[in-house]
């Protein structure tokens, strides 16, 4: 949901606001609210709200675990403020003057709150990474792509980079395929591998939460199976929060998926509860393919 | 001589500036200041010649000892100043034409602004901004009236910018005044110097053109 | 290499607070960044706006009505620029009639007509280029074609020619970007109506152009009225003491071109003449010209920023 020509000091991010589905909805069940989690947590989203500057409010209560090295999913119809939570996780709405946040984002285990007022937003990117729609890689070569998140902790070491540069990439699958072309520019490399390379970079510094916005919204169908192995892969070693506009592919990945609808939490729980038996009639209907 | 006064002024002057207008500026600044330098631009070079002669060498005259009337350090000062607008407005465009996704990958990963900047926005634009220096440095190398009031047209070969010297623009200028007879060799002498200009210049705008059609391709 | 995960503490480790450090150091760095490049631009545009500043201040003081209506005199207390404005006027209009229409034709050419290829490729190459031109070029280009080639004389309508020539590439672009931002759709629909390309070009282009190509014409006109290295070369005079005929006569057909082919005198060229001056005096209505000049260059580029700017609104619905 970003628009490349709009700008960082704009009053505001470009979004796409709910638009109601055009059959006749009459349904008003309530938001179901997610179950006790069993599993470890690393995140708790409690009582969550955002407000865009305009006073536009695209996130309403919502409450979510998010399951330590798991993968949890965010579904939802276009305008559903998916993309807007998951933003809310780094603090990226902090660039732009006048949103507001409310309630709160819990890190576990230390129990910090993200977006309390004693967090700095710079330093809970640090700690929580973030791979976008388009891949977006530096105007550098790969290899100061993929170290860029390094040098801004002070990192200055040669050794260490390159060890971690290499870890990084491994890690991200893309090893094999750049490892002679280091040096190269990052804009050499294909679309499905410049998006492996961006989470290359977002993996590098070692983030607690890895989140990934559409991640393969611009790609063509292998290089989406190469992310999606990638993902699953991935979950073994680094919490990763998905927002996907493709619900077989949250079905795919996922161990948790979230159903979201014109800004509210419909229903959460187990990826396969959700597809095979959803509680929620819009989460049904949204599975079904009633509208989306 | 004078150019490297220029680029000496223009430079580092025009590329913080863009910078600021770019990364820095609330919409409010940047919404004044641009339109302020496309003003600015539209200022007739023959005033720039006024400014040269009346304003900068009298004043720089009180802390320069030795400081002719006609030099070469006021000219070079006061070109740099004159192509600044020009300057800062194009690269400034350069950069603010690097996508924001970029600018928010360089954000997610915890940058600070000025690391955005110059990590990010400068090498992602680099191509447009060195565009807008070289086609700013054309236009000062072509500039007549600045050199032709305040350098003198004195055929004079120094290294010292205390003194005044005549440039190619100015020798034409000077040969002119003169009412230059058809066919002699002072018309023909303005002929070949002209097209010596031509050349010098075309070289420039090629190379900026070049650079900055790369620019556009690339995003 | 083994491929190293970690633990759920991994990133908050020992490292991070180093982390932390270094990130809160860039922080306070862009505080110091923030007000150096406040200060240089004020630096920049305080010394601008001095230098205007300091010819306003010079230069007011003379502006009158006699000032704009005496000829220049060898006494600075008497002289004037009547014959400098009524020459910038003269030579503009005959730089408006040559410049716009072809300029715009051009541009319409080559966007709606020209067939992409090399060809079109190394014209736009050429236009742009041109742009690039010094002036002074110009003005020998014009010595020597229009003044000795055809044998024109040092004239109204040679340097308005040779001004023409100068903005043309300034009118041309300008038309090119204009009809280019159109958004295709108005285009399509009116083919889908069945108009051909005459009428779609006729009633449809060149309406939504037409605040674009004003403002590259008056952009181009601003810059001409400023321009004097090209003037001087094709040998304007710097001493004038009388006007060209008036274009509206008494007697029948009542228009009448002699002015075209009378020598003349511009606003720069009289500035740059009373600047090269020696006596103070001169210096003071040399500065009182370029506030004319400026105030004439100012108020065409505020009108064309300001058409630019109902033009950036008017598509944003």
């Amino acid at each position: 949901m970003v628009d490349d020509n709009m700008t960082l000091t704009k009053t505001n991010t470009a979004k796409v606001k709910a638009v109601e589905p055009d059959f006749d909805d009459e349904d008003t069940t309530p938001p179901i609210k997610p179950g006790k989690e069993r599993e470890p947590l690393r995140a708790r989203i409690e009582d969550f709200s955002f407000f865009y500057a305009d006073g536009f409010q695209a996130i309403k209560n919502v409450d979510m675990p998010i399951l330590d090295r798991k993968v949890t999913a965010i579904i939802g119809p276009s305008g559903c403020g998916k993309s807007t939570l998951l933003r809310s996780l780094n603090r990226m709405h902090d660039l732009y003057p006048g949103n507001r946040y409310e309630g709160r984002v819990i890190l576990e285990p230390e129990g910090e709150n993200l977006i309390g007022p004693e967090s700095d937003p710079v330093i809970v990117r640090l700690r929580v990474g973030m791979v976008f729609q388009k891949p977006n890689p530096f105007p550098k070569t790969i290899y100061e792509n993929v170290a860029a998140g390094l040098r801004v902790r002070g990192i200055k070491k040669r050794s260490m980079i390159d060890e971690a540069v290499e870890n990084a990439l491994r890690r991200a699958a893309i090893w094999d395929e750049v490892k002679d072309k280091l040096n190269g520019s990052a804009y050499d490399l294909s679309g499905g591998q410049q998006q492996r390379l961006c989470i290359a970079r977002g993996l590098a510094p070692n983030p607690e939460i890895l989140l990934l916005d559409e991640p393969t919204s611009a790609l063509d169908p292998i290089a989406t199976a190469k992310v999606e192995d990638l993902v699953q892969e991935l979950s073994e070693s680094v919490t990763i929060v998905i927002v996907t506009h493709n619900m077989q592919q949250a079905a795919r990945v996922s161990h948790r998926t979230a159903f979201m609808y014109m800004g509210e939490m419909m229903e959460f729980g187990e990826t396969q509860t959700i597809f095979t038996n959803p509680k929620h009639p819009r989460t049904e209907n949204y599975i079904t393919g009633r509208y989306g | 001589m004078p150019d490297n006064l220029i680029m000496f002024i223009a430079v580092p002057f025009g590329l913080i500036m863009a910078i600021y207008l770019s990364e820095y500026a609330r919409p409010a600044v940047r919404e004044t200041v641009k339109p302020a330098l496309e003003m600015l631009e539209a200022v007739p070079t023959v005033v720039y010649g006024f400014f040269a002669l009346l304003v900068m060498t009298p004043f720089l005259q009180n802390f320069i000892p030795g400081l002719k009337g006609i030099n070469l350090l006021v000219p070079g000062i006061i070109l740099g100043i004159m192509i600044l607008p020009y300057v800062v407005s194009v690269s400034e465009d350069a950069m603010r034409a690097v996508p924001n996704s970029l600018r928010e990958g360089g954000y997610a990963l915890g940058m600070a602004k000025w690391q955005v900047a110059t990590r990010i926005v400068i090498p992602g634009a680099f191509s447009g901004i060195t565009a807008a220096f070289i086609l700013g440095m054309s236009r000062a190398v072509g500039e007549t009236m600045v050199l032709a009031v305040a350098a003198g047209q004195n055929p004079n070969l120094t290294w010292d910018p205390r003194e005044g010297a005549a440039t190619i623009t100015a020798y034409i200028v000077q040969m002119s005044l003169g009412d230059v007879a058809y066919g002699t060799t002072a018309y023909e002498s303005i002929f070949a110097v002209g097209l010596l200009l031509f050349v010098i210049t075309l070289a420039f705008n090629v190379i900026g053109f070049y650079l900055r059609r790369k620019f556009r391709e690339a995003y | 290499m083994a491929v190293t995960t970690d633990g759920p503490m991994g990133a908050a480790s020992k490292t991070n607070q180093e982390a932390f450090d270094a990130v809160s150091r860039a922080q306070k760095k862009d505080i110091l960044f923030a007000t150096g490049g406040l200060i240089v631009m004020a630096i920049a545009m305080t010394l601008l706006l001095t230098l205007i500043g300091d010819l306003v201040i010079r230069g007011a003081g003379r502006i009158s009505a006699d000032f704009m209506t005496s000829y220049p005199s060898r006494l600075p207390q008497r002289a004037g620029i009547l014959s400098a404005w009524v020459g910038t006027l003269y030579v503009m209009v005959v730089t408006a009639f040559l410049a716009i229409p072809i300029g715009v034709a051009a541009g319409l050419y080559l966007e709606e007509y020209a067939k992409k290829g090399w060809l079109s490729n190394f014209i736009e190459i050429n236009v742009s280029n041109l742009a690039g031109v010094p002036s002074i070029v110009y003005g020998l280009l014009a010595l020597g074609l229009f003044v000795y080639g055809f044998n024109l004389g040092k004239t109204i309508l040679v340097a308005g020619m040779t001004l023409a020539l100068l903005i043309l590439p300034i009118v041309i672009v300008s038309t090119r970007e204009a009809v280019r931002s159109i958004p295709k759709i108005i285009k399509e629909g009116a083919y889908g109506l069945g108009a051909d390309q005459w009428q779609v070009m006729w009633n449809y282009v060149i309406p939504a152009a037409r605040p674009g190509i004003l403002t590259g014409a008056i952009v181009g006109l601003s810059r001409a009225i400023g321009e004097t290295a090209p003037i001087i070369t094709i040998g304007a005079l710097t001493f004038i003491a009388f006007l060209p005929p008036p274009p509206v006569t008494g007697d029948f057909p009542f228009l009448s071109f002699a002015w075209l082919n009378e020598g003349f005198t511009v606003l720069p060229i009289q500035m740059f003449n009373w600047t090269s001056r020696p006596q103070a005096d001169f210096h003071t209505i040399a500065a009182t010209t370029g506030v004319v000049l400026i105030a004439l260059t100012f108020s065409l580029n505020g009108i064309a920023i300001w058409i630019r700017y109902r033009l950036r609104k008017g598509y944003r619905n």
